[in-house]
């Protein structure tokens, strides 16, 4: 890992972990970020953590661009010792593939993307080597995923799939960015799986949907009523595929106001996920269904 | 206490001056896109600086008072009737009520700036008035205003009619502008041709220009310097591992038409930024309209700061031409 430091104009500071993803970068910017949130810079007004860089929005009145710049690279080096464990949550998502709604999107964008005769996961699973849409579709949901960033738009958590570098699935953004997404459409690009929390422009690969909001600005769902925003850096996804019965079922349930997501208490240890792979994943789903 | 929206123009938002503190979420501090001409309004009107007030874009609104009122409208040129009667832009005057604010047609500039004495009163969310219409947060129910809306008013303080921003403190819209930008961020990526030539070329405001950013048009593509894609990032050399955004920042979609993030920018995305916009200069390109021509100009952050400065100087002047 190498890190970069760069200014954003005159009023940030970039900061990268590495070029490449892993979760070692992951937790170094975490720990980084924590440790600088913990500092009470004088002068810094907002602290971003991404998938493996930072960035901090700064007030160049009230301190020097490069006495900042200085002090965080100061901070890195602490942050190399830090712990590299979580306490944190694993939630159930449940998942509509090949819903009606992305594919009306997917058909209206056609001439944005790279394989205009097919459909976005006819392209992902072809790109990952899978024979089939449905095999495809197992192995996006059959291990557990990783929110190692918050942003895009409000609330959008992006994904890093738990499972060894080679079995990670990997597709292109499309070729011009869309104008529209679906509300709570399960997408991917590049390593990234993400759920967009809102309708707008996107540039990833369109799978299913859910039916369980993650943004409420109005906070009356009821698991959004201490904040509107669902996800933190850190979370475990699980995707449960459902099918159309069930997505009404559950629609149905949260605008009554009784749709309670599936949510159990876990501790992620980074060590020993690289360590055991598969028992980590196991661990996580026993916690998760209460075995 | 309140004003009748009888027609709301193209899009009108609610903006004070935005909501730090959320982009880590994803929540972009939205705001007026042209905060020095927001300052302007609510100076003149006795609002605080950062009061709410209307952004309109392109086109005004038709609005009715419930209540006397004192109004400015400031930014782009886009001159005010009441009842009919032309008011001067840049100055507050009285409209009273049973009276209706129009507007006539945009004769510069993008974005004007209707502050009322009181401000706005909509409800504030996570700490601001601003609308940020993507995230149906903030303003009049989250959303741009609509026909038959009733916007509520806070309190006025007193007030003197007729009080004007000097012409020198007015922003005037060209043309043509410069937009000063610090090269950085994921610069590295690009050739030293493609460099080059993005602060030469004449670059144009495309249709595309909105609150969450700015697109162009006009210049040479970019060439990228070889490289293996990094693992995660996606296979066009204009991908990145996904990464936050500065506001101001320039990102370049498959290398060809740049984008420069504005106040409801996303907050991070997959696609390499080359640089970002100086502080200084942002709210100068809210006032673009499309085939607008721009050009790129290279700055050190020496520089940025001093622009930077001369901006505070200017507002300085500002608050004390409008002190009561």
């Amino acid at each position: 890992m190498k890190t970069r430091y760069s200014y954003g104009g005159d009023e940030h500071i970039f900061v990268e972990m590495d070029e490449e993803m892993s979760l070692e970068a992951f937790f170094k910017s975490m720990s980084i970020t924590n440790a600088v949130r913990a500092a009470h810079i004088d002068g810094i007004t907002e602290v971003c953590p991404a998938n493996g860089s930072f960035q901090i929005k700064f007030d160049p009145d009230r301190i020097a661009p490069d006495r900042l710049m200085s002090t965080l690279q100061s901070l890195e080096q602490a942050a190399e010792k830090a712990d590299k464990r979580l306490q944190t949550r694993i939630v159930e998502i449940p998942v509509y593939y090949r819903d009606p709604w992305t594919t009306e999107t997917l058909m209206r964008f056609r001439e944005r993307h790279q394989d205009p005769a097919g459909t976005d996961l006819d392209y992902a699973a072809r790109m990952n080597g899978y024979d089939t849409v449905e095999q495809f579709i197992h192995a996006h949901h059959a291990s557990p995923w990783f929110v190692s960033m918050v942003g895009f738009v409000a609330g959008l958590p992006f994904l890093y799939q738990l499972v060894e570098r080679e079995r990670q699935i990997q597709v292109p953004k499309y070729l011009r960015p869309r104008t529209d997404t679906p509300k709570h459409t399960i997408g991917h690009g590049g390593c990234f799986g993400c759920i967009y929390s809102v309708r707008g422009a996107g540039g990833y690969q369109m799978f299913g949907i859910t039916p369980m909001p993650i943004y409420d600005p109005t906070q009356k769902v009821s698991y959004l009523r201490e904040f509107m925003v669902f996800f933190r850096p850190g979370d475990i996804v699980k995707w449960k595929p459902i099918d159309r019965e069930e997505y009404d079922a559950i629609t149905a349930d949260v605008a009554a106001n009784r749709y309670e997501p599936r949510i159990r208490k876990v501790t992620f240890d980074l060590d020993a996920f690289n360590a055991d792979i598969d028992g980590t994943n196991q661990r996580l789903m026993e916690a998760l269904h209460g075995v | 206490m309140a004003f009748k929206v009888l027609n709301p123009g193209l899009l009108t938002t609610v903006q004070d001056l935005g909501r730090p503190g959320y982009f880590h979420l994803g929540i972009p501090m939205s705001g007026a896109m042209d905060r020095y001409a927001l300052r302007a309004a609510n100076l003149l009107v006795g609002n605080p600086e950062g009061a709410a007030a209307l952004e309109a874009v392109f086109m005004g609104p038709q609005l009715e008072f419930e209540v006397d009122a004192t109004v400015a409208v400031t930014g782009a040129d886009l001159p005010a009737r009441v009842d009919g009667e032309p008011h001067p832009a840049w100055t507050a005057f009285p409209v009273r009520a049973g009276q209706v604010l129009s507007f006539d047609y945009l004769r510069g500039g993008a974005r004007a700036y209707i502050a009322i004495s009181g401000g706005i009163d909509t409800p504030p969310a996570l700490g601001s008035r601003s609308t940020y219409i993507i995230g149906a947060l903030g303003g009049y129910h989250g959303r741009a205003l609509a026909s038959g809306d009733m916007v509520p008013l806070g309190s006025p303080r007193a007030v003197q009619h007729g009080m004007e921003v000097p012409a020198a403190l007015r922003r005037t819209v060209e043309r043509s502008a410069e937009l000063r930008v610090l090269p950085g961020l994921y610069w590295r990526l690009i050739t030293e041709e493609a460099g080059r030539n993005f602060f030469e070329d004449e670059w144009k405001v495309a249709p595309e220009a909105d609150r969450m950013g700015y697109r162009f048009r006009g210049g040479r593509p970019f060439t990228f310097n070889p490289r293996e894609q990094p693992f995660g990032a996606g296979s066009n050399p204009s991908n990145i591992v996904d990464a936050c955004y500065p506001y101001g920042s320039i990102q370049v979609p498959g290398g060809t038409e740049p984008i420069v993030l504005h106040r409801d920018a996303v907050s991070g995305g997959g696609y390499f930024t080359l640089g970002a916009v100086v502080s200084a200069d942002m709210d100068l390109i809210s006032q673009m309209q499309p085939h607008t021509a721009v050009r790129f100009v290279k700055v050190d952050m020496e520089q940025a700061l001093a622009a930077r400065a001369d901006e505070a100087q200017r507002l300085a002047r500002l608050r004390e031409a409008l002190a009561a």
